[in-house]
């Protein structure tokens, strides 16, 4: 029986090492080819460069580009997911009926099931040509369709995540509210949405996350052309479609064009890392001011 | 006419009947207290008159509430308005993470208020009634979470008066505080009959005759008996209000 204790212990012990050696292992090959990148290319060109073109002839090694193609599908998933999610939330915690709220929550989570190449479809032969109809210089390729798309992925992650901050918000702070002739409404943007704040964060933080690090929506429907711009009606590219791109192809291993999909991956997880560790300091910060 | 009364009041929850055929009244500026054992229908009735049961999918109810000669569950009637008149003090103190000032002006800032001047008077006078002002004036801008047990349930005691209501419903407010809090409501309650309506939901029999002028026993959803505080714990009329008064059941 003792001894069965230890094994079941080892074992446990043994897969959360295992995890915790593959992220090391991860951030090895990352920080080691991209260390062989910038021991070739100078750090300060990758990171004020307005040019992409490691594939051509013509070389030039700026990311800047890449981190636009990002930032701005991103920002417009943001634009799309953040007011449809909180209000969703909102509506679900303060307004909807138990019943109905019981049957919704779970519909609504299934668009985060949806495997993200039917999205990339989706926003390419659908909501372009659709958007194409309103927007006449709108090019086939182009940001603002899979931004759009990419926000109603992530709508559930903001709307799931903060209904369930809303509903951690204490009974009796509703009661106060109500018992002092507040409207539901007020309720919500007084003591509710307050209240459940970090959560709320929390929730935008890992749908950013999301955001930033999907391939294959802008892959399949924003194009591969690196483009300093922050204009949403052309084709650019994200760092996530650059990587996949180069990865497909038949570049040499070991070599610079190799391994600038190195570079570009370690930008894209300082991106993330940078936004958990944000995430994760609110998360305390707001726990703190609430105990 | 009593500001305050009930004829034929039945509540129920889905098919559970909780309260059965209530007529009572309250008088103005006198301090009622609902006794019973627990889920004697006490609490929902005291609910029934800032309509906080209306949050509960399955309540409904039969019969007429009344304050101020209006109907309180008829169409027309602003529920948000209805609460700003009769206030409430629940059982755990629930100030809201905010500082002292903001909870003392909630209701206030509701109201769309935003005059500095009278904001800064609200907190104060409403403060001193409380009885808490001399504790929390040097630091207002403090979280009311900072606040002891008894000082929050004070706070909350404010903040309803702050929005001027008539009536005030306790709903065991110091079920959760030690002795020395407690007596300090207690001669609270007594200060504040003097202008306001008070209702209070109490389990603790010394209290019920210590602080209320009138004493409404419920058992099983029916009001038993209701008389002065007096009459009640000297001399009750039934069998069964003598039993729990002197503790045989409850």
């Amino acid at each position: 029986m003792r001894l069965k204790e230890k094994i079941t212990e080892a074992l446990l012990q043994l897969s959360a090492i295992f995890s915790v050696l593959i992220t090391v292992a991860i951030l090895y090959v990352l920080i080691s080819e991209s260390y062989f990148f910038f021991s070739r290319v100078s750090f300060f060109e990758f990171i004020t460069a307005t040019e992409w073109t490691p594939l051509f002839t013509q070389k030039s090694y700026g990311i800047l580009p890449l981190v636009t193609g990002t930032v701005l599908t991103s920002f417009i998933a943001m634009l799309v997911a953040l007011p449809i999610g909180l209000t969703i939330a909102i509506y679900l915690n303060v307004y909807a009926s138990p019943g109905f709220k019981k049957v919704i929550k779970p519909v609504i989570e299934v668009l985060a099931a949806v495997p993200t190449v039917v999205y990339g479809y989706f926003a390419l032969m659908i909501v372009t040509p659709f958007l194409q109809g309103f927007i006449p210089g709108l090019s086939g390729f182009n940001s603002l369709s899979p931004g759009i798309v990419m926000g109603i992925m992530i709508i559930p992650m903001i709307s799931s995540l903060s209904e369930d901050a809303l509903h951690a918000v204490p009974q009796n702070l509703r009661e106060a509210s109500y018992g002092m002739g507040a409207t539901r409404f007020q309720t919500a943007f007084r003591v509710l949405v307050p209240a459940a704040s970090s959560g709320i964060i929390v929730s935008i933080i890992l749908a950013v996350s999301r955001a930033v690090g999907e391939t294959m929506i802008v892959a399949i429907a924003a194009g591969q052309q690196p483009r300093f711009t922050f204009n949403p009606f052309v084709p650019i590219e994200t760092m996530t479609t650059y990587i996949v791109k180069v990865s497909l192809g038949d570049v040499v291993h070991g070599s610079l064009e190799y391994q600038t999909i190195f570079a570009a991956g370690i930008t894209l997880f300082v991106l993330t890392f940078a936004m958990n560790i944000i995430s994760f300091y609110l998360k305390r910060k707001f726990q703190e001011k609430y105990e | 006419m009593n500001r305050i009364y009930t004829e034929d009041v039945s509540v129920f929850y889905g098919d559970n009947q909780v309260l059965k055929n209530v007529s009572v009244s309250m008088e103005n500026n006198t301090v009622t207290a609902f006794i019973g054992p627990s889920g004697c229908g006490k609490s929902t009735f005291l609910r029934l008159f800032n309509r906080m049961n209306d949050f509960i999918g399955s309540f409904h109810k039969t019969g007429l509430v009344s304050i101020d000669n209006t109907d309180i569950y008829k169409k027309d009637i602003n529920v948000e308005d209805l609460r700003k008149k009769v206030g409430m003090v629940f059982q755990k103190p629930n100030p809201f993470p905010k500082t002292i000032y903001e909870n003392v002006i909630y209701g206030l800032r509701l109201q769309n208020i935003s005059d500095k001047k009278i904001l800064d008077e609200a907190v104060e006078t409403s403060l001193k009634r409380a009885a808490i002002w001399d504790e929390v004036k040097d630091k207002l801008t403090k979280s009311a979470l900072e606040l002891s047990g008894g000082q929050q349930q004070r706070l909350c005691i404010a903040r309803t008066l702050a929005v001027k209501p008539t009536v005030i419903l306790m709903d065991e407010p110091a079920s959760a505080l030690d002795p020395i809090s407690t007596s300090k409501i207690e001669e609270l309650i007594f200060e504040l009959k003097k202008q306001y309506t008070i209702a209070i939901v109490t389990h603790n029999m010394q209290q019920a005759a210590r602080v209320s002028d009138r004493t409404i026993f419920f058992y099983m959803g029916d009001m038993v008996e209701e008389g002065d505080t007096k009459m009640i714990f000297t001399n009750p009329k039934k069998e069964l209000t003598q039993q729990y008064i002197t503790g045989r059941f409850g």
